[in-house]
């Protein structure tokens, strides 16, 4: 199918701000009598505050107020507190100084006096699941987003039946199954039972997330920094405690969130809150050390997955256990989404997985780009590579026996997935990466280096429905798309938008994107996280266009004769399709809806919307021709994106550096909807999948639960030198059947696959060493290779 | 002689007021999460609004009237002797270009370019340039807003993905190629090296500097 704009590259608006440096993030914004706000952190991992006096703070010139605790809107259950007594980590906001500027509050914060009251804490989850342990939490140790707040002790057995680096497994939050597991292991040829660890790596958006607020009329005017924009709008005014309405929300750019800006976040309700209180503007920057603490992590894993191959190379078992470390509130579920990606990537005959999410006194995690299946690909793509090297089997072909097909099911509740064209893109990147003649080069010595290839690959669920599309045609000709996508880098926001214009045919120059401004009255959008927008936002464009396409029929039909199916379009004027002759221009057709007024001009509106569109198409009525729709259009199962990759890596036995030869990414995302766009998903998920891979950590003293790591130094990620200066990709391009256009959303998957990929490589350039633990440092590699035990014991979490 | 004092927050060891005991103290300070930052921004904390009198007392706190030359223009700004050169730009005199991403010469997005040499203007005392010819992103093109031929490169290459490091890559470009008008791939990757870009668009930015470099004639 070939489309008029879909599939071509182009340039997006926000380009040229970004070369320019006029683009404005939050921290760049200025109001009137702006004061400056510092948070006060915890320094310790569990705390509570006894007794706290700020008199000789309060008293200093320039000193304009305090924010406590019991100020602000208290957090729901387990969720993260905006400020709070009883911090539960190290680098938590207990209270915020506000001042004339910022060394004034700095200065003030530490007048402050106040006692703390030590409480117990939790540093290695395992611990805490100890008879006798410490809990992270006074309430409870186990829970996550979506599993209640319980607690759960394991017993002086579970411990003592596992082996030696093996995870025990006590009674799980979770558990699921299909198939008969234990006889698929009884009929398998090779049974494998390994423990892993991934490691937790904070998401280090290069933006730290400050933010600036003021009140007028009543109105809350938040400069935020985050990936997506109307879906941050009712989370944020409940933080605030105002109604969506009252709030403008601008956040035209963010630098960066990989998951951790996904939506509404506690720290942004602070210069609001304290804005109110003062009577001025607020604005509260944050620092790359406060980021480490605030910024979220990924969810570490500690794991114990059994597999059961065939002879063949077929999964015929797979029986998981991942007990998932994460921060002392709601966080993520990343452990349900590996289990997730096992059941689908791998599609294994039978399947048991058990789950605990285990909460810990470490910052807070939310999902970091792949949450869970990204992690998950790192631990069991090297176990397919020890499979086919013990089963003899070419490592491409066992993961391609192994790979979807049509009638695959997904997760515990067995999901249809619309499309998957993995085995395409394994099949595509093979041929392309010349896997035949490069797997001979495993290795392959040259000096002290040694060659070694691998292949990786990830999924995620990849896009949602239900929500809103907003375009108008004006008087003037032009065709604006209004979107409540956000712009975290990835063009989607207009990507998207092109789905619009193409259902009008309009040519993009006519076409102006209205974005991160509630000003410009924006639909109902989910965020941009998820992999979703390219295939959600695709949708809602995609009906709220046919909606004005069905009215400028009608209006052609009012005034030239005939019904509305005899007019067609061309991107200029509605023409009777048997006489072209008979035509309304596209801006006389756009008048024409404000004289007829009613739904033509948004003046009636379709009962489904939500109000945040309504209110928005409210707002635009009467400027032009209005389309507005809710996306009901039908759900097929569940929409999922995939990506394989190649990588040839060098590695110095002598220094334990690794070097990445060649690497090659290639996306499933449906049909492509900007070819540059899609390009730099692929490379800039390459870049953090190494630093997954290989690079990113963060550390905790386990004595007092204190960061080892707040510079981006100690973390660390990728910089130009440690990625190769060129990075191929490629793409399947195959429509998914059940998406107006085929296309589906692609961030994630790239990612989890680059990094799978380069650690299979490496494990084969070193014989097929399987190392069980991201990242796969330098300390570990030259320990394989000269022999000697590794520098941490097989369950270490949290470890240099 | 190393001078080893410490940030005056530290000496209420033994203090009853404070009600700690000196273990708990320890710990604190130990947890260098709150008493580092608090260092690290006594500098770093002059935004927008300045005041009169209330950093009177600090020693050598008051502000300077000083001209710096930015972007090919005299600007004459008040700053204060601790200020970094990133503060100013961003704070005194409105060019935010210049961005912000950790404020400790890790991660490039402060670069900016002193007589025609890069540097992390976070990490800059705004007195030590006052003889200097600074420019910043928004100084790279011409005088009548046309683009440098690498920020219209980035634009071609799509290089910009968030766009927060881009500011520190175009100028650590700019510098590049006024050096080594025709650098290689390699010599690019070297040259940015110090700019983190954590949406890996680094593949892209360099296409836009090898772009950039085929494009420019030699000064």
């Amino acid at each position: 199918m070939t489309y008029k704009l879909l599939g071509k590259n182009f340039t997006p608006h926000d380009v040229l701000a970004k070369v320019m440096g006029t683009a404005k993030y939050a921290e760049d914004f200025r109001a009137e009598g702006m004061v400056f706000c510092r948070m006060l952190t915890s320094p310790m991992p569990h705390a509570r505050v006894k007794h706290l006096d700020a008199s000789e703070a309060l008293k200093m010139p320039g000193v304009v107020g305090i924010l406590t605790a019991d100020e602000v809107t208290p957090a729901k259950g387990p969720s993260n507190p905006i400020l709070t007594n009883e911090p539960q980590y190290v680098g938590q906001p207990v209270l915020a100084i506000a001042a004339v500027d910022e060394t004034t509050a700095q200065d003030a914060l530490e007048k402050i006096k106040i006692e703390w009251e030590p409480l117990p804490f939790v540093i290695n989850p395992l611990d805490s699941l100890r008879p006798g342990g410490p809990d992270a939490r006074l309430d409870g140790n186990v829970g996550s987003l979506g599993v209640k707040l319980q607690t759960i002790k394991w017993t002086k057995e579970d411990f003592d039946n596992a082996g030696p680096g093996q995870m025990p497994m006590g009674a799980a939050a979770e558990e699921w199954k299909y198939g008969d597991v234990e006889a698929g292991f009884a009929k398998s040829k090779v049974v494998y039972d390994d423990s892993f660890v991934t490691a937790s790596n904070s998401h280090h958006s290069l933006e730290p997330r400050t933010c600036m607020a003021y009140w007028q009329n009543g109105k809350c005017f938040v400069h935020g920094s985050t990936q997506s924009h109307t879906f941050v709008v009712p989370g944020l005014a409940q933080l605030i405690g105002v109604k969506p309405d009252d709030i403008i929300y601008i956040a035209e750019f963010c630098g960066g969130g990989f998951g951790s800006k996904g939506a509404a976040y506690s720290s942004m309700a602070i210069p609001a809150l304290f804005s109110k209180k003062l009577n001025k503007p607020v604005m509260m920057r944050v620092s790359r050390a406060e980021e480490y603490a605030i910024g979220c992590a990924r969810n570490g894993f500690v794991g114990r997955v059994k597999l059961g191959f065939g002879e063949d190379g077929r999964l015929l078992a797979a029986d998981m256990y991942i007990l998932q470390e994460g921060g002392p509130n709601n966080g993520f579920w990343d452990f349900r989404n590996a289990a997730d990606a096992l059941s689908i990537v791998y599609t294994p005959e039978s399947m048991r997985f058990r789950g605990i999410p285990v909460y810990g006194n470490t910052p807070t995690r939310s999902a970091q780009r792949g949450p869970g299946e990204n992690q998950i690909a790192c631990a069991l793509e090297p176990l397919m590579d020890r499979a086919a090297r013990d089963l003899k089997i070419d490592r491409l072909e066992l993961r391609r026996l192994n790979a979807p097909k049509p009638d695959s099911k997904v997760g515990s509740d067995r999901r249809v997935v619309t499309s998957a064209y993995l085995e395409d893109a394994l099949e595509k990147g093979g041929a392309r990466f010349n896997w035949e003649e490069r797997k001979a080069r495993s290795g392959q010595r040259n000096g002290s280096k040694v060659t070694g290839v691998g292949i990786g690959q990830a999924y995620h669920p990849a896009g949602f429905s239900g929500f809103d599309g907003l375009v108008r045609l004006l008087p003037d000709g032009t065709f604006h798309i209004h979107t409540g996508v956000g712009n975290l880098g990835t063009f989607s926001h207009s990507g998207t938008a092109r789905i619009a214009a193409e259902v009008l045919k309009c040519d993009w120059e006519i076409c102006v994107v209205e974005r991160g401004d509630s000003r410009k009255h924006l639909p109902w959008n989910i965020g941009q996280f998820g992999s979703n927008t390219s295939f959600t936002m695709a949708r809602t464009n995609y009906v709220a266009a046919m909606d004005a396409l069905q009215k400028m029929k009608e209006i052609a039909a009012k005034d030239l004769g005939g019904k509305p199916g005899d007019y067609d379009v061309d991107g200029k004027k509605v023409f009777a399709k048997a006489s072209p002759g008979r035509s309304l221009t596209y801006a006389k057709v756009a008048q024409r809806a404000i004289d007829l007024g009613g739904k033509f001009t948004g003046k009636e509106l379709p009962a489904d919307i939500n109000p945040m569109t309504r209110a928005s198409a409210t707002a635009l009525a009467g400027t032009g021709l209005i389309g507005v729709a809710k996306d009901n259009l039908p759900v097929g199962g569940e929409t999922a994106a995939f990506a394989a990759a190649f990588v040839e890596v060098e590695v110095d036995l002598e220094t334990g550096q690794h070097r990445v030869v060649d690497v090659l990414n290639v996306g499933d995302c449906g049909t492509v909807i900007h070819p540059m766009g899609l390009e730099t998903q692929l490379k800039g998920g390459t870049v953090q999948g190494f630093g997954l891979a290989c690079f990113e950590h963060i550390i905790f003293d386990p004595q007092n639960g204190l960061p080892g790591v707040v510079g981006l130094y100690q973390a660390k990620p990728p910089t130009y030198l440690d990625v190769p200066s060129v990075m191929q990709t490629d793409w399947v391009d195959k429509a998914d059947p059940t998406s107006p256009m085929g296309t589906k959303g692609i961030g994630e998957p790239p990612l989890g696959a680059a990094a799978s990929a380069l650690i299979c490589a490496i494990s084969d350039a070193l014989g097929g060493h399987v190392f069980n633990r991201t990242p796969v440092s330098t300390d570990m590699i030259l320990n394989v290779a000269s022999k000697r035990p590794m520098s941490h014991t097989p369950l270490q979490i949290h470890t240099a | 002689m190393t001078d080893f004092r410490v940030p005056t927050s530290a000496v209420r060891v033994d203090d009853e007021a404070t009600r700690y005991s000196r273990r708990e103290f320890i710990k604190r300070v130990i947890a260098s999460g709150a008493v580092a930052s608090a260092a690290t921004y006594v500098y770093g904390g002059l935004s927008g609004c300045s005041t009169k009198g209330s950093r009177a007392a600090l020693a050598g706190g008051v502000e300077r009237l000083v001209s710096l030359n930015v972007n090919g223009q005299v600007r004459r700004v008040d700053v204060l002797p601790q200020e970094t050169l990133a503060m100013t730009l961003r704070y005194k005199l409105g060019l935010t270009g210049t961005k912000l991403g950790c404020d400790r010469a890790e991660c490039g997005a402060c670069t900016v370019m002193l007589d025609d040499i890069t540097f992390n203007s976070c990490s800059v005392l705004t007195h030590s340039v006052r003889a200097r010819k600074v420019v910043t992103v928004e100084g790279v093109g011409g005088p009548n807003g046309e683009l440098h031929p690498v920020q219209q490169a980035f634009i071609d290459e799509l290089s910009p993905q968030c766009g927060f490091c881009t500011p520190g890559q175009v100028v650590s470009a700019v510098a590049l190629l006024m050096r080594n008008p025709k650098p290689t791939r390699d010599q690019c990757r070297a040259a940015l090296a110090g700019n983190l870009c954590r949406c890996g668009a680094y593949d892209n930015y360099l296409n836009g500097v090898m772009r950039a470099a085929a494009g420019v004639s030699p000064t």
